[in-house]
């Protein structure tokens, strides 16, 4: 069993079950100030710990850079 | 005097908006946007960088919400559905802030707004409770237009995004302001100075502008003097300027009491 997931367009094979709170702790952006959107659907900060990732979901995690 | 500038019913002391790109590092951005004055700052959103720069800091430390008025941009969308998805995030990012600016590019070399699209956006935004300010051509109609969707500001270019070309139709911008009951704001293409002065007495509301600044030899000092410019030139703009008297001089010292003359 695995879990393929395409985050910012690239393909990431994790082990299941996965939360999103999961993914942010693997990924190594814990603390930072991001948005995840899952299959083009906004996921509340507040529901990272609840929501279950599943095969062939597509992320998007974004923070805020320089821009005009 | 009071004289703030008030956006969706939030008042604001500076008139100058300022963007955070192109700056060497973080403490540049900082010490420059601290000498501009501005209130409002604008960030993009991006896909975060996964693996690498753990402990990097980030823009947001360097520019903290709790200081600024944090408006978030759509800038590199060229669909309404992309500058809808990014907003979503950024105010999901921003802890559910709504102030907005919505700019959807048409063209990679001019970076001209797509209007249609852009038309469409500030529907959706608008219907979700987005507070829209929104980047535009300086067509009034479509001002007019962006206007009636419930845009909070309508924010006209002076001449294209970067390019520090400064004013290219003030005739225009003068109609949009004249029309308008929400702010209108002069957005893209300030060069310098007198640029930002010049729209202020044109009796926009305010200025947003970032390669102004961020690509002056001294993004500190241009700070400051964007922020006297500003001032300056709203200041002009309530003062009221003198009429023009084309080809008609008028001595401003006595014509009467000169020496050497026969009384």
């Amino acid at each position: 069993m695995e879990l393929l997931l395409r985050i910012n367009g690239a393909e990431r094979r994790f082990v299941p079950p996965l939360t999103v709170a999961g993914l942010v702790g693997k990924l190594g952006v814990e603390g930072k100030r991001i948005a995840i959107e899952r299959n083009g659907e906004i996921v509340p900060r507040s529901r990272y710990g609840e929501v279950e990732l599943a095969d062939g979901d597509r992320l998007e995690v974004v923070v805020a850079v320089g821009g005009g | 005097m009071d004289d703030r500038l008030v956006i969706a019913g939030k008042a604001y002391g500076s008139r100058l908006l300022v963007g955070t790109g192109k700056y060497r590092d973080f403490e540049e951005t900082r010490l420059a946007i601290e000498a501009s004055g501005a209130e409002i700052v604008t960030v993009a959103i991006r896909r975060v960088n996964i693996g690498q720069n753990a402990g990097e800091p980030s823009l947001l430390e360097a520019i903290p919400p709790s200081r600024y008025t944090i408006l978030p941009n759509t800038a590199g969308c060229y669909t309404a559905e992309d500058a809808v998805r990014t907003l979503r995030l950024a105010r999901e990012l921003l802890d559910g802030h709504s102030l907005v600016k919505l700019e959807v590019l048409g063209d990679t070399e001019t970076l001209f707004p797509n209007m249609p699209e852009t038309l469409a956006a500030a529907k959706t935004l608008v219907a979700e409770g987005f507070q829209v300010m929104v980047y535009c051509s300086d067509d009034p109609i479509l001002a007019r237009q962006l206007e009636e969707i419930g845009c909070v500001a309508v924010m006209p270019l002076a001449s294209l995004i970067g390019s520090g070309m400064g004013i290219l139709n003030p005739w225009n911008l003068q109609i949009i302001r004249d029309r308008a009951k929400v702010p209108v704001l002069v957005d893209a293409g300030i060069g310098t100075a007198s640029d930002a002065a010049v729209a202020m007495e044109l009796g926009c509301d305010g200025v947003l502008m970032n390669t102004a600044i961020a690509k002056a030899r001294d993004p500190v000092r241009m700070g400051r003097a964007m922020k006297l410019a500003v001032e300056a030139g709203r200041e002009a703009w309530l003062a009221g300027r003198m009429d023009r008297k084309p080809y008609k001089a008028s001595a401003s010292s006595p014509t009467e009491g000169l020496i050497g003359r026969t009384a």
